[in-house]
């Protein structure tokens, strides 16, 4: 469990090294995920202590989100003056977001579905 | 009297009591959420938070102070990122076919994410440092708020933003699919985590791991391209 826990640590600092010597855009932790997809599909399977840990971890992602979220107490007086403004803002943006995705992406699977099956039994 | 007090004033600075807080807090939120079905409404961050907020109003308590002790919780968000690489290996097969559908959904969902949130606030008279706040909300919070900074933005308020935009989706994703009729649970998936970054992997984690592992990978992509669409905007506003 400890060396589970040491190789996504490991992957997280090689991740914020590489983000920081790169000037690249990015949180340390997505590069570190790379870095350990990358290192995971180089080897072939994902060890077994490794899958239990970060199952164990992934299954309780949305307690890691209260901290933050907590930190709407030091905004409320921004959020007294533009609250509804940006109360609607997130409301249609996030809908319209989720909409959009969630269509592009059912009509171009659809898309390639059909122009596999056109192609016929060869694939 | 005096014994009581002083042993409050102790235990008040201490980041024992707030890590305590937060993971009690999270264990009750948590077991509401499973009573009621895991219905969305009932969400374990929206509940965990009512709670911690209460408890930090009756004490008053600062964030500074909740925050030496919940830290230890926030630090646990790096290796859980780097974590769902492994969702991601498991369904390489799956994300590799689904390269055509995961390209054109990224840039569409993403430029609507950004010029529908600054858009409506623009529209309802919100001032520029506001704007700039909001462009980025879609995207986990590290990256928001960097890019908030660079935009002249306000990086703790987009901090928020964030936050509420993640519960919104993770509340609404599965009425509005079941509304669109889309039952692909990478559709799904890649939706909520696109428009809703981890808070939204989250709840994809919940329904099953197909759409958790889209979800991340939704997140990790629109990461990228909101910070590549997001320096346009300062051409536009």
């Amino acid at each position: 469990m400890i060396a589970a826990l040491t190789l996504l640590l490991l992957c997280q600092l090689g991740g914020e090294i590489i983000v920081r010597l790169l000037a690249l855009p990015l949180p340390g932790p997505v590069a570190g995920l790379v870095l350990l997809a990358a290192g995971l599909a180089i080897f072939g399977r994902v060890p077994e202590s490794l899958r239990s840990v970060s199952t164990g971890i992934l299954r309780n992602l949305a307690l890691m989100f209260v901290p933050a979220s907590v930190g709407i107490i030091t905004q409320i007086d921004r959020l007294e003056t533009y609250g509804v403004a940006l109360a609607v803002s997130i409301v249609v943006s996030t809908l319209a977001a989720m909409t959009v995705t969630a269509l592009v992406f059912r009509w171009a699977t659809l898309r390639v579905n059909r122009s596999e099956t056109r192609e016929g039994p060869a694939s | 009297m005096t014994n009581v007090e002083s042993l409050w004033v102790y235990l008040h600075e201490t980041p024992l009591l707030w890590l305590t807080v937060t993971l009690a807090a999270y264990t009750i939120a948590d077991g509401i959420s499973a009573r009621a079905g895991r219905r969305p409404i009932a969400n374990p961050i929206v509940i965990a938070t009512a709670l911690i907020i209460a408890a930090l109003l009756a004490t008053d308590t600062d964030y500074k102070t909740y925050f030496s002790g919940a830290q230890f919780v926030h630090f646990i968000l790096g290796p859980a990122t780097v974590a769902l690489a492994i969702p991601l290996v498991d369904n390489f097969k799956q994300i590799r076919r689904a390269a055509v559908p995961i390209t054109l959904a990224l840039v569409a969902g993403s430029a609507t994410a950004i010029v529908t949130a600054v858009g409506t606030a623009w529209l309802l008279g919100a001032p520029h440092e506001l704007l700039m706040s909001l462009a980025p909300k879609s995207v986990t919070t590290p990256i928001a708020m960097g890019l908030s900074q660079t935009l002249g933005g306000l990086p703790s308020l987009t901090a928020v933003l964030v936050v509420a935009t993640g519960i919104f989706g993770a509340i609404t994703v599965t009425p509005l699919m079941n509304l669109l009729k889309v039952t692909d649970p990478a559709a799904r998936g890649f939706a909520v985590g696109l428009a809703s970054h981890g808070m939204g992997t989250a709840r994809a984690f919940q329904a099953n791991v197909l759409a958790g592992s889209f979800a991340g990978l939704a997140m990790g992509l629109n990461g990228l391209m909101t910070a590549l669409l997001v320096p346009l905007l300062t051409l536009l506003f």
